[in-house]
């Protein structure tokens, strides 16, 4: 059997695609999100003793680092949709990165502000300038700063060509923002932002954080592929097919 | 219930955290599903506008 990798590579294909799977996606997130609340908030210890007490406010976890590490992950698939745009010069490829941006913006906004809400009981302050906390806020804008140019642009496609190369330059903040706490000896980096310790966590711990990192995964992917289809919308208004889906879809 | 409220008197950050992801992913899915409906109801007058003002142009093709 052949199959043809480039079937839904074209709006035309993808829009009624996402369509199906949009709703089924939210669904799954949300299933996720209320299991890994449950989990965290009742099947877990409430203090953790020992040489390492923790107090409730720990809880921050299940969101902070779920939401971290989205907010690197959606970067990389933004870079990535921009680079094959600007390589294959493909129309999906700009429209996939443009779809991605607001969400990766929005859990890079909530990885600083459970953060904050963090850092304040165990640390004493909502804000350093510690390296990683640095790293992310530039993250942040980047993000911003991705979405702001494109819509500073008239020409759609210019707009999309000058974004991707933003998008690729700023690849750089994500080994930064890596290595801000990860680097290979700790003495070297004076970090506030404890050193990432998965191996370390309490199971019950890890099972509410995976399970919120998979739903926010998931939820991404629904958000994505919802702000696709206005945006296949939008760009291809004018043609056929658009007016097919309008004659369905307006109607209804 | 009141226990589980106060999270041990750090409700405060607790809650902050929680609620503010709460609400900026439920107002992302509010804001999704207003705008597709906005772009709907304009191409969908735009269309009618180029059905009543040109009726039968292409389709005789």
């Amino acid at each position: 059997m052949k199959i043809n990798w480039f079937k839904y590579a074209s709006p035309t294909a993808f829009y009624p695609l996402a369509g199906r799977l949009v709703p089924v996606l939210f669904g799954a997130s949300l299933v996720l999100i209320l299991f890994s609340l449950y989990w965290g908030f009742f099947e877990t210890p409430d203090r953790l003793g020992g040489t390492n007490p923790q107090k409730e406010y720990y809880r921050i976890i299940f969101i902070h680092v779920p939401s971290a590490w989205m907010s690197m992950w959606l970067y990389l698939v933004l870079a990535a949709w921009a680079a094959i745009g600007l390589v294959f010069n493909t129309r999906l490829s700009f429209m996939m990165a443009n779809a991605v941006a607001p969400t990766g913006a929005i859990f890079t906004f909530i990885a600083l502000w459970t953060g904050a809400f963090w850092g304040r009981p165990s640390w004493g302050t909502y804000w350093d300038w510690d390296p990683r906390l640095t790293s992310e806020l530039i993250l942040f804008f980047l993000y911003i700063g991705y979405i702001a140019l494109h819509s500073a642009i008239d020409d759609v496609r210019r707009a999309d060509r000058a974004s991707a190369l933003l998008a690729i330059v700023g690849l750089v903040m994500l080994p930064v923002i890596f290595w801000s706490i990860n680097c290979p000896d700790p003495n070297q980096c004076a970090a506030l932002h404890q050193r990432s310790s998965l191996s370390d966590i309490e199971s019950n711990i890890l099972t509410a954080m995976l399970t919120m990192t998979l739903a926010f995964w998931i939820y991404s992917f629904a958000a994505a592929f919802a702000r696709l289809r206005s945006i296949i919308l939008t760009r291809e208004g004018d043609s056929t097919w658009v007016r097919g889906v309008l004659e369905r879809e307006a109607s209804a | 219930m009141m226990e589980f409220l106060r999270q041990g008197g750090y409700a405060f950050f607790v809650w902050s955290a929680f609620g503010m992801t709460f609400l900026l992913l439920v107002a992302e899915v509010v804001q999704l599903r207003l705008s597709r409906r906005t772009i709907l109801s304009r191409m969908g007058r735009l269309a009618r506008l180029r059905e009543r003002n040109a009726p039968h142009r292409g389709e005789s093709r």
